[in-house]
């Protein structure tokens, strides 16, 4: 006898929350091979907005700034954040409080200050306003990112390895790069990609404080959007949504493969 | 056994004002197998951490050798620890853990290899050279950090609860070996446990710690027969202790009243006096039945059958509860019953009430 299948509510609603996440996402790619100029119009399958955009050297150019930016900004974050955590580990739980605050305020303080802060100090200090403030401010926000995440890394850590590797032989020095920073690096790593995704989208902070000719990714889109929106946006973003899936997919190999050896607890 | 490895000179230690250790010292003979016996909080672990040099004491020092590393960083000290929890470096391979120290000093490469699969030979874990930490169980957790701590031939071998996660049985059986390790190669092993039969069983000498203190250092012979104090005596083998007055005393026994009846206790060195209030330490199964009429009357209050012992607890004309116990079960005993129990002279002991 066969079962009668029945489609319970639970799966409609959930079918229904991913069409409505996935959609507008499904409708860009899309659009993008759409051979007509207005966007709501299908006119058959063109890779006409790709050559376009490959032909764009001002967009090639934001990208290369943004990849630049984000790079630099999440590395210098992620020596930053990891020092800062590592030390944090050894200050007295009194004063411990204070400084979890003061480093969890700039993830809490909305952008727009935050740029407006930044635009103001960079200004007092003369410094020129370009990829060097760009990069300051962008490893500034970045910071907290890999600060909490190896430090709540460095919490759960058993103390008993730093001092077996002591007991062993090593100088701190020799605990740090053989024992903790090994055992930090899945925390780093995953630091380092969210720090990295946050600076490639950022776009508040970075008009701020970004000098008159240097544009990155985001900027550029934005003010393109105000000049109105060729479909040459929508194969830009399609390009990088695949870009962010595969660093997703290598962010999930990482963590599997330090799963499987060990280092991920 | 004469030569002395490890010397601990009053040494004491505390912890944001609560005083851990108060003055502890202690003479470790080269090959020696000395275990720290107390129950949790008694300063046991905190001593060994000094020794390691994990912690620094407040007052007093640390010799090894002869030579004091009071103030020595931990990786500068030849003295190996096996941590409670094994510490096992979960990023390293099994051969990577007790090559560790080894690769630290720069050894080539086949001298590694070599040293570490000998430690393995010896905790008798060969082939298990490239598992990773996880994939092992509790029990050989545990062997491959005894071979990481023994791989270097350390002069003194410091071992915290080795035991105390895992099963009765692999307990019974890591003892034996783990002793059997130490008589091979001749390591002063100081070890921890709150397990009095594991100390009985693996050392030479017992340490028996409370509050931050020896009570006593002695064998595990002169620790279980002649407890210095009623701690040692309940700690260590759960004995009975009677109050009683000092009715006379000599030729080594000392005669006493307890609970209104005369008794008999062997005197020892100690000097009593007439009227001197005594108490004694009284082993559950060296306490008789006796015939009507003789020795003290007591009364039987419960009896439960527990590890194949019985355990009669009594309660005697005074009051105080003294407990008996037999091998196998016998019926004929019943809550209420009136009967009268005695004891040979030597098999009470006089003891310092120190709990």
């Amino acid at each position: 006898m066969k079962k009668k299948r029945r489609i319970s509510f639970s799966t409609v609603y959930l079918a229904l929350g991913l069409v409505i996440i996935y959609l507008p996402i499904a409708l860009v790619i899309l659009y993008s091979f759409n051979e007509s100029k207005i966007s709501s119009v299908w006119g058959g399958f063109s890779l006409k907005w790709y050559r376009t955009l490959f032909a764009d050297k001002a967009m090639f150019q934001a990208l290369g700034n943004s990849l630049i930016l984000g790079l630099s900004s999440s590395l210098a974050a992620g020596v930053v954040g990891t020092l800062g955590a590592v030390g944090f580990d050894r200050v007295r739980p009194r004063s411990r409080r204070l400084i979890e605050y003061l480093t969890s305020l700039p993830l809490m303080t909305p952008e727009i200050i935050l740029g407006m802060v930044f635009m103001a100090f960079f200004g007092m200090l003369g410094i020129p306003f370009g990829m060097g403030t760009l990069i300051l401010s962008h490893t500034t926000f970045c910071i907290p990112y890999v600060f909490m995440l190896v430090q709540a890394r460095l919490v759960g850590m058993d103390r008993s390895l730093a001092e077996a590797a002591r007991d062993l032989g090593a100088g701190e020095r020799q605990v740090f790069f053989t024992i903790t920073l090994p055992l930090l690096l899945p925390a780093i790593v995953s630091g380092m990609l969210l720090s990295f995704a946050m600076s490639l989208d950022d776009v508040i902070i970075s008009l701020f404080v970004t000098g008159v000719n240097v544009n990155t990714l985001p900027i550029k889109v934005y003010t393109a959007l105000k000049t109105g929106v060729t479909p040459e946006i929508n194969a830009l973003c399609t390009l990088l949504l695949a870009a962010t899936l595969l660093l997703v997919g290598l962010s999930m190999l990482w963590s599997k493969i330090s799963r499987l050896t060990g280092s991920g607890r | 056994m004469s030569q002395t490895i490890l010397q601990l000179q009053n040494i004491e230690k505390s912890f944001d004002g609560t005083p851990v250790l108060r003055g502890i010292s202690l003479d470790a003979a080269a090959g020696e197998f000395i275990t720290l016996l107390g129950s949790s909080g008694c300063g046991k672990t905190t001593t060994l951490r000094i020794i390691a040099g994990l912690e620094c004491p407040d007052a007093g020092r640390v010799l090894l050798e002869g030579r004091d590393v009071t103030g020595t960083p931990p990786e500068k000290r030849d003295v190996n620890t096996v941590f409670q929890n094994y510490a096992l470096f979960p990023h390293m391979t099994v051969a990577a853990n007790i090559g560790y120290s080894l690769k630290l000093r720069r050894r080539p490469n086949e001298e590694i290899a070599k040293a570490v699969a000998q430690a393995l030979e010896l905790v008798q874990l060969t082939g298990y050279e490239n598992r990773m930490p996880a994939q092992l169980s509790g029990g050989q957790k545990q062997r491959v950090a005894i071979a990481r701590a023994l791989v270097n031939r350390p002069r003194v071998l410091l071992l915290d609860e080795p035991l105390g996660a895992l099963d009765l049985q692999l307990r019974r059986q890591m003892q034996l070996e783990l002793k059997a390790l130490q008589q091979q190669l001749g390591i002063t092993f100081i070890y921890i446990t709150h397990d009095q039969e594991e100390a009985l069983t693996m050392s030479d000498r017992i340490a028996v710690m409370r509050d931050g203190q020896f009570v006593q250092i002695g064998t595990p012979a002169q620790v279980y027969d002649e407890p210095r104090t009623s701690f040692v005596a309940r700690f260590v083998g759960s004995a009975n202790i009677l109050q009683g007055t000092v009715v006379a005393a000599e030729g080594g026994l000392v005669a006493a009243r307890v609970a209104g009846c005369p008794v008999c206790a062997r005197a020892g060195q100690t000097e009593f006096l007439p009227g001197q209030p005594i108490a004694l330490a009284l082993r559950s199964e060296q306490v008789d039945f006796a015939p009507e009429g003789s020795g003290i009357p007591a009364v039987v209050k419960e009896k439960s059958f527990a590890g194949g012992m019985l355990r009669i607890a009594l309660e005697l004309p005074d009051g105080s509860r003294l407990v008996v116990s037999r091998h196998g079960i016998d019926q004929s005993l019943a809550p209420g019953q009136k009967l009268c129990v005695r004891w040979a002279p030597e098999a009470a002991v006089p003891v310092e009430v120190d709990d």
